[in-house]
C-alpha cells in the first residue's frame, strides 16, 4: 500500500503552498473576501491559466486527468490558506456533475468555459427544509411542451450570487424524499422567474437563497437522465465531503500549531503556558485526533481513487466526516480556549480558522448526520 | 428540607412575573423579542424600571437601599427574569462594584457612590485583566503612585466589557511592588474614565463586534479618596467581587429557557419536513444538557443557601462558573446544529426593527446561532478562565 504522493501530486502541492505564502497573505485574503464578488477575479484567471481549475477532468475535457488524490492534496492547502475562491463550488460541485453526467456537447457548453475560468457555476445542494438529506427536494419540475418549468427554494447555495450556471436538482416524479424523479438541471442564473439573495457566509465565503417561480428551461438543460439525478448528486456530494474534509484538515492542522507555538510562548505564573500539564494532554490529544480523523480522509480518498462502488464511497466519506466535524469543534474550542482572550479578536487569524472550520463541520452534514448515515450503511 | 414554595413565595413569583410582562419598557421587551441588540439607553432605561419597582438591588442590602431577598426569593427573581427573556443585568455596578463598596469602602464612598450605581445614573467597568495577566492576574503591573492627595495612575488594562460606554472603572492597581508576595501590593481603585490621560481603544471580536476595550492610563491623577478598603488589601477585595462575578455566571436560569426554546423550535414542521425533534439522536442531546442544568439548578440554590445563612460564597462557586459555561456553550452548539445550514449566513443586518421579518434569511433566528456561539467562546475563558476555576477547585477544596 502507498502512502506517498506522485512527483506531480507533490509539484502541485508545492506549487500551492508557495502561491498561498507570496500572493494569498491573510491581509489580501480579507480585502478579497470583503470585495463585492467575494473573491478576486485575477486570482481565479489565474487558478485557471495555472491549469488547477482543470485538474480533476479528463484530458479529452480539456482536463489534466487528475484524481481525488489531486482535489485533495489541494483542498488542504486551500484550508491552510484560508481560501476564499469559488474552487469548491466551481470545479468540484458544478465539474463534479458535468463530468460525470453531462453530454458531449453540455460539457462544451459549460465544462470548458468552467474549465478556462471564464463561466462560474455551482451546485444547489440544499432546500429550507431538507436539513442534509439530499433526496429532500421540494422543487418541481413539470414538463412544458419540450421543456421544463422549475419551481421552488434553494437555500444557501454556495457561490450562488456570482454563478452563471446553477445547477438545480428537481423533482420531475415521485413524493419529497424519494431517490428516483430528481432530475439534475442547468439553469442560467439570469433566466426569467430567478431571484437571488446573496449574502456573505460567516467565514467570509459567498452564498445565496436562489427562488425559482417559474423558470422555463429547455430540454437541453437536463444534465443525465430524466428521473435519474440522484447517484450522480449524491456521488458528488460524497465527494465533496471528502473535500472539504481534506480542507478542514488543513485548518485544524494550522489551528493547532499555531496554538502549541503561543502557549510556548504565552507567559503566565512566570513560565510558559505550555508548560503546565493540563494543557500538554489537552494539546496532545488534540494532535492525536487530528491524525486519526486524517486517516479517514485518506481511506475515503483511497476509496475514490480506487474507483470503488458507490455504496462504499458514501460509507466512508460519512466515516470521515462523523470524525471530522467532531474533531474540528474540538481542535477550534481547544485553539480559541488555550489563547484566551486574544484568540476571540481580530489581532489573530485564530478566529477566522475557526470561523471557516465551523462552517466545513455543518456543510454536507454534521457529525450526528454522518454518524446516522455511516450505521444505516453499514446495516447497524 | 424544604423545596417547595410557600404561598407567599408564590405570591412573590406572581409580582415579578407581572413586572416583566406588563410594566418593563415594552419596546425593550420587543427588541429581545426579536432578537435586536440593546443600545446604552436600552439597559439604563431596563434598570431604571427595575430601580422604580425597588428591585435595582437585588442582590443588596435592605440598609442600602437593596431588597434584602432571600435566597429563594434571588432565585425566583433569577427565574422569571430568564423566562421573560427581559436584559440581563449589566453586572459592573449593581453586581460588582456596589457589593465591594457597600462592604469595604467609608461612609463617603458609600454616600456618593451608591445610589448612582443603584439608580443606574452612572455606567461601570471593571478594570482587572492586561495584556500580560490574564490568568495570572497577580502579575499585573498598572502601577497607582501616592504623590500628595493623589495617586497618579500608569498602565493597561484589557478586555474591559462595554468600557466605551462607562462612566466610571474600578481597578486594581499596583500601589507597592516592595512586598513577599505578589498579591499583597495591590489596592481597589475608583477611576472617573474623563480623567485626563484615560484613553478607550476598540477590540473587535471574532463575530465583528465592538464589546470589549483596551483602556490606556497615561499620568492618570487619582484622588486618593477614591481608594476602597486599605491600600495593598485590593486583592481581597476583588477576589470576593470574582467569587461573585462567578455565582452570577452559571446563568442556569437562562441556559434552561434557551434550551426550553430550541426543545420548541425542533419540534417545529418546516415545509412539510420531518421535525428536527423526531430524531431522537438530537433529543437525547437536549435531555442529556437538561440533567446537567438540574444538577447545577440545585448546586446553585446550594449555595445561595449558605450566603442566605451568612457565608460568603466560597470557592464553590467555581463549580457554577465552569459548569454554567459549559452548559451554557453547550446549548450554543445545540443551536448551530440545529440550524443546520442556516447557521451559515452572516446577516446580522436583518435583526434591525424595521427589517421586514418576511424577507429574513433562515426560517426564524437560525442566522443569529454562529454569532451566538462565537461570542460566548469568551465565557469559558472569561472572570477567571474555566483552568483556572479548575486550579482553585483543586488547590482549595481538594488541598492539592
Amino acid at each position: 500500500m502507498e502512502f506517498s504522493y506522485t512527483d506531480v501530486q507533490s509539484m502541485l502541492q508545492e506549487s500551492i503552498e508557495k502561491f498561498i505564502a507570496n500572493d494569498y497573505d491573510f491581509e489580501r485574503r480579507q480585502q478579497y473576501a470583503g470585495s463585492d464578488l467575494g473573491h478576486s477575479p485575477e486570482v481565479w484567471s489565474m487558478f485557471a491559466e495555472l491549469g488547477w481549475t482543470a485538474v480533476p477532468f479528463a484530458e479529452e475535457d480539456g482536463g489534466f486527468d487528475g484524481g481525488p488524490v489531486e482535489i485533495m492534496v489541494m483542498m488542504q492547502q486551500f484550508g491552510r490558506g484560508l481560501l476564499v475562491e469559488p474552487f469548491l463550488a466551481n470545479v468540484v460541485l458544478a465539474g463534479g456533475v458535468l463530468r460525470r453526467a453531462a453530454s458531449d456537447e453540455q460539457k462544451e457548453r459549460w465544462l470548458q468555459p468552467l474549465i478556462a475560468g471564464e463561466l462560474q457555476a455551482t451546485l444547489a445542494v440544499a432546500e429550507p427544509q431538507s436539513r442534509y438529506e439530499l433526496a429532500n427536494v421540494a422543487t418541481t419540475a413539470t414538463r412544458d411542451g419540450d421543456g421544463w418549468v422549475l419551481n421552488g427554494h434553494k437555500g444557501v447555495v454556495l457561490n450562488g450570487g456570482n454563478a452563471q450556471l446553477v445547477i438545480v436538482p428537481a423533482r420531475s416524479s415521485g413524493e419529497q424524499t424519494d431517490r428516483s424523479g430528481i432530475t439534475l438541471f442547468a439553469v442560467d442564473a439570469t433566466a426569467s422567474g430567478i431571484t437571488c439573495r446573496d449574502y456573505p457566509t460567516v467565514d467570509g465565503l459567498r452564498a445565496a437563497e436562489v427562488l425559482l417561480d417559474g423558470v422555463r428551461v429547455d430540454a437541453g438543460a437536463v444534465i443525465g437522465d430524466v428521473d435519474g439525478g440522484y447517484n450522480t448528486f449524491e456521488a458528488v456530494v460524497d465527494e465533496a465531503t471528502l473535500a472539504i474534509c481534506a480542507e478542514a484538515v488543513g485548518i485544524i492542522q494550522v489551528m493547532t500549531e499555531k496554538t502549541v507555538e503561543y502557549s510556548k510562548s504565552r507567559q503566565q505564573f512566570g513560565v510558559p503556558i505550555g508548560s503546565f500539564q493540563a494543557l500538554q494532554h489537552r494539546a496532545a490529544i488534540l494532535w492525536t485526533e487530528i491524525e486519526l480523523a486524517q486517516s479517514l480522509v485518506l481511506k475515503g480518498l483511497k476509496s475514490l481513487d480506487d474507483d470503488a462502488p458507490g455504496e462504499q464511497i458514501s460509507r466512508l466519506a460519512s466515516a470521515a466526516k462523523a470524525k471530522l466535524s467532531r474533531v474540528a469543534q474540538l481542535a477550534t474550542n481547544e485553539a480559541i480556549q488555550m489563547h484566551g482572550g486574544i484568540g476571540m479578536t481580530d489581532v489573530l487569524d485564530m478566529g477566522l480558522y475557526l470561523k471557516r472550520a465551523r462552517v466545513l463541520e455543518a456543510q454536507y452534514g454534521d457529525q450526528r448526520y454522518h454518524a446516522s448515515r455511516f450505521a444505516r450503511l453499514s446495516g447497524y | 428540607m424544604r423545596v417547595t414554595f410557600t404561598d407567599d413565595e408564590l405570591a412573590f413569583r406572581d409580582e415579578v412575573r407581572a413586572f416583566f410582562h406588563d410594566e418593563m419598557p415594552q419596546d425593550i421587551a420587543e427588541k429581545q423579542r426579536l432578537g435586536v441588540p440593546l443600545e446604552r439607553e436600552d439597559f439604563i432605561r431596563f434598570q431604571k424600571s427595575l430601580f422604580h419597582k425597588g428591585w435595582a438591588g437585588f442582590n443588596w442590602p435592605v440598609e442600602y437601599g437593596g431588597t434584602g431577598w432571600t435566597p429563594v426569593q434571588k432565585y425566583i427573581f433569577g427565574v422569571e427574569m430568564a423566562q421573560a427573556n427581559a436584559p440581563a443585568i449589566v453586572p459592573f455596578g449593581l453586581g460588582m462594584v456596589g457589593p465591594v463598596i457597600y462592604t469595604f469602602g467609608n461612609d463617603a464612598q458609600k454616600q456618593q457612590f451608591l445610589p448612582d450605581i443603584l439608580e443606574s445614573n452612572v455606567w461601570w467597568c471593571q478594570g482587572y485583566s492586561e495584556p500580560g495577566a490574564g490568568s495570572d492576574l497577580a502579575s499585573l503591573k498598572t502601577r497607582a503612585d501616592r504623590v500628595g492627595d493623589h495617586y497618579v495612575v500608569n498602565g493597561t488594562k484589557t478586555w474591559t466589557t462595554l468600557g466605551h460606554w462607562a462612566d466610571w472603572i474600578f481597578c486594581l492597581v499596583r500601589t507597592s511592588t516592595d512586598v513577599a508576595r505578589r498579591q499583597e501590593g495591590i489596592s481597589f481603585l475608583l477611576i472617573d474614565m474623563q480623567t485626563p490621560g484615560v484613553t478607550v481603544t476598540p477590540i473587535i471580536t471574532i463575530e465583528g463586534d465592538r464589546e470589549v476595550n483596551e483602556i490606556h492610563f497615561e499620568n492618570v491623577e487619582v484622588p486618593a479618596d477614591n481608594l476602597v478598603g486599605d491600600e495593598g488589601k485590593g486583592w481581597t477585595y476583588g477576589k470576593v467581587l470574582l467569587e461573585h462575578e462567578r455565582t452570577g455566571t452559571a446563568g442556569v436560569a437562562r441556559t434552561s429557557y434557551r434550551l426550553q426554546n430550541l426543545r420548541r423550535q425542533a419540534e417545529r414542521r418546516v415545509r412539510g419536513a420531518e421535525p428536527l425533534a423526531n430524531d431522537r439522536n438530537f433529543m437525547r442531546k437536549l435531555a442529556a444538557v437538561e440533567v446537567e442544568l438540574k444538577a447545577l439548578e440545585f448546586t446553585e440554590l446550594r449555595t445561595l443557601a449558605a450566603v442566605a445563612a451568612g457565608k460568603a460564597p466560597g470557592p464553590e462557586s467555581s463549580i457554577l462558573k465552569f459548569k454554567g459555561t459549559e452548559l451554557q456553550q453547550a446549548v450554543d452548539e445545540l443551536f448551530v446544529e440545529a440550524a443546520g445550514y442556516y447557521a451559515l449566513p452572516y446577516v446580522p443586518a436583518q435583526y434591525a426593527l424595521d427589517f421586514p421579518v418576511d424577507e429574513r434569511v433562515g426560517e426564524g433566528s437560525e442566522t443569529k446561532s454562529s454569532l451566538t456561539y462565537f461570542n460566548y467562546r469568551k465565557a469559558s475563558i472569561y472572570g477567571g478562565s474555566n483552568e483556572i476555576q479548575k486550579n482553585i477547585v483543586a488547590k482549595h477544596v481538594l488541598g492539592l
